[in-house]
């Protein structure tokens, strides 16, 4: 399983999924970092067959929800993912390489929903709070995908 | 949400609820077409356009994305870290913003640098074009000519094309990568050249991939011409960038087609910004004459004598001349600067000589320094005023979408004055279709009116 981590390390809680993969290279996990185009996200998973990708959620819930969704057959929500203000969003690259017939058999996301996303440093307390939850499941789910 | 360029924020979604009504409202006798949140352009805007019995009453281009204050934060900053600092304004088009910073800034310092030097910044120029304009030529534009709502939609019927325009685009990527550090907000530039150089064995594995890329590229302009492009024509005053005898990045005079020949230190005596009330974002104008186009058809039309052949034979080869006043065929234009930037990175990459530094030593001192380049999307100017440190005490920068807003809303009132009768989803279709002519890059041109208040000493 590679597992990939994205967001922008300057808009406090989008940096969540860099963070989650950081503490899990800490525990041994093999996580990369994902910044900026997610047209090259892509070019990161060919020639895988299982893929985790972490990234900050915002759709409106409660900040530190979490959510892990199986996308290896069914969709991606774009409602999960409303801020990204490029022309092409995470759920936008997931689908257009099911299209093309590049993405790994298995996909997971794991999401952890944001309060903040207004420039700076730092993750608002809720997403803090649910980020070792975050980082023990993506952890388990390496181990039994 | 990997973003770099405005997440969305509370000013967003008020905008987004004063237009929450249905997306198209009709009385009797008026008729408002509307798109809360533009798809397929960088960044957060939306249209609207009120006709009122029979005629356009109003266009506005919306940008409600938050204002984002990189003015106001360079002041206090190194003039050595304007690179690193405005290459965040824009992830895709950071390059642009770090040439002209640093020819700002030379430009202050009376900083000149060697040949090579000067050709490693037009090389990683090139690789901006090619991803950017890759980016929007297959992803963004095509769907709109071959009827689908999104690259993913157009994907499912004609993969290979996509896949195509993700290779083109990976190789431009490429490009930055090795030249910038990485792709994404490279690192590598700096003022007086680069903080590493490369040797001749790291970019030569890079020209036979660009070879194929360009040999592709050729195949992209000649379908472009079998692309459904409506018969349409506009007056434009163009402006660009005009070299002595390169087709325009770094350097040269700023020029239009009516006239105009200038240069980055008397930009603000030809060019004004204007604050409109219904946008983040400042409309920019030539004084006294108000709105230009900036952008790939301004270049293409002010500098096509400075295309090398295989260029211009690949124009006429799809019956393009030097003039095109087609606003829609910008998605031609556009695939052919994409091979020009092929072409032109081979060149330079075959050409290079490495230099004997990375970089020319500069010292700081009191003075002003302008510079504009050719962004993918137009022109990008840069000022900057710098105390004896090299600390800077104000800064200027008119990114290419802010001097397009104004033609864009132009574009839209031309184009429905005629057609007020079209069916009101067609008419909307086609509305964001003359808007994605101008690849609009919404993020960089947000600015906000306070920003002018908080300057004042």
């Amino acid at each position: 399983m590679k597992v990939i981590g994205l967001g922008n390390e300057f808009r406090h809680d989008d940096a969540a999924g860099l963070i989650a993969a950081r503490r899990l290279r800490e525990q041994g996990v093999a996580a990369e970092e994902h910044e900026g185009d997610l047209a090259t996200l892509m070019d990161r998973w060919s020639g895988i067959d299982g893929l985790i990708l972490i990234d900050a959620t915002s759709s409106g819930a409660a900040p530190g929800t979490l959510r892990s969704l199986n996308v290896s057959t069914s969709p991606l929500p774009r409602e999960l993912f409303k801020s990204s203000t490029h022309a092409l969003g995470l759920a936008d690259a997931v689908e257009l390489s099911r299209t093309l017939g590049t993405l790994p058999a298995r996909v997971f996301v794991f999401g952890v929903e944001a309060r903040d996303l207004t420039a700076g440093i730092g993750l608002s307390p809720e997403v803090e709070r649910a980020l070792p939850v975050l980082v023990e499941e993506v952890l388990s789910c390496t181990k039994h995908p | 949400m990997t973003d770099m360029s405005g997440a969305r924020e509370e000013q967003g979604r008020q905008a987004a609820a004063e237009n929450n009504a249905s997306p198209i409202g009709r009385s009797h006798q008026e008729k408002t077409i509307k798109v809360d949140y533009l798809a397929r352009v960088e960044g957060e805007g939306a249209m609207i356009v009120r006709i009122k019995n029979g005629q356009v009453a109003d266009v506005k281009l919306k940008i409600f994305e938050p204002p984002r204050f990189f003015e106001a934060f360079l002041r206090g900053r190194s003039y050595l870290e304007t690179p690193d600092i405005t290459a965040r304004i824009c992830g895709i088009c950071p390059i642009a913003y770090q040439m002209s910073a640093v020819h700002a800034i030379e430009d202050a310092l009376g900083v000149k640098v060697p040949d090579s030097i000067r050709g490693l910044r037009r090389l990683v120029y090139c690789g901006e074009w090619i991803e950017s304009h890759a980016l929007h030529v297959f992803m963004l534009h095509a769907p709109d000519f071959l009827g689908y709502p999104d690259a993913i939609r157009m994907a499912k019927d004609h993969p290979k094309l996509v896949q195509q325009g993700l290779e083109l685009k990976k190789l431009g990527n490429e490009i930055i990568s090795l030249l910038g550090g990485r792709a994404i907000h490279p690192i590598n530039v700096r003022v007086g050249g680069f903080y590493r150089t490369p040797t001749r064995q790291e970019l030569a594995p890079l020209c036979d991939r660009l070879k194929r890329g360009r040999d592709a590229c050729r195949d992209v302009v000649r379908w472009t011409r079998t692309l459904p492009i409506r018969d349409y024509s506009r007056d434009y005053e163009f402006v660009a960038l005009r070299h002595s005898s390169e087709y325009p990045m770094n350097e040269g005079h700023i020029v239009s087609n009516r006239g105009m020949d200038t240069t980055a230190q008397e930009y603000e005596t030809y060019f004004e910004e204007e604050q409109v009330p219904h946008s983040n974002a400042l409309h920019s104008v030539i004084k006294g004459r108000g709105a230009y186009l900036t952008g790939p058809l301004a270049r293409y039309n002010l500098n096509f004598d400075r295309l090398p052949a295989s260029v211009q034979e690949a124009a006429s080869s799809v019956g393009l001349g030097g003039t095109c006043l087609n606003p829609f065929e910008s998605i031609i234009v556009r695939s052919l600067e994409m091979l020009y930037g092929f072409e032109e990175a081979i060149r330079l990459i075959e050409a290079y000589e490495p230099p004997e530094a990375p970089f020319v030593a500069c010292e700081p001192r009191r003075a002003t320094g302008y510079g504009v380049t050719e962004a993918p999307r137009g022109t990008l100017y840069h000022r900057y005023s710098l105390d004896e440190k090299g600390i800077i005490q104000d800064a200027r920068i008119v990114p290419p979408t802010s001097q397009n807003q104004k033609m864009i809303e132009n574009d839209l009132r031309e184009y429905v004055a005629p057609r007020v009768e079209m069916p009101s989803e067609q008419l909307r279709a086609e509305c964001e279709q003359v808007i994605r002519n101008y690849d609009p890059c919404i993020s960089c041109a947000t600015h906000f009116l306070k920003l002018e208040v908080v300057r004042e000493p």
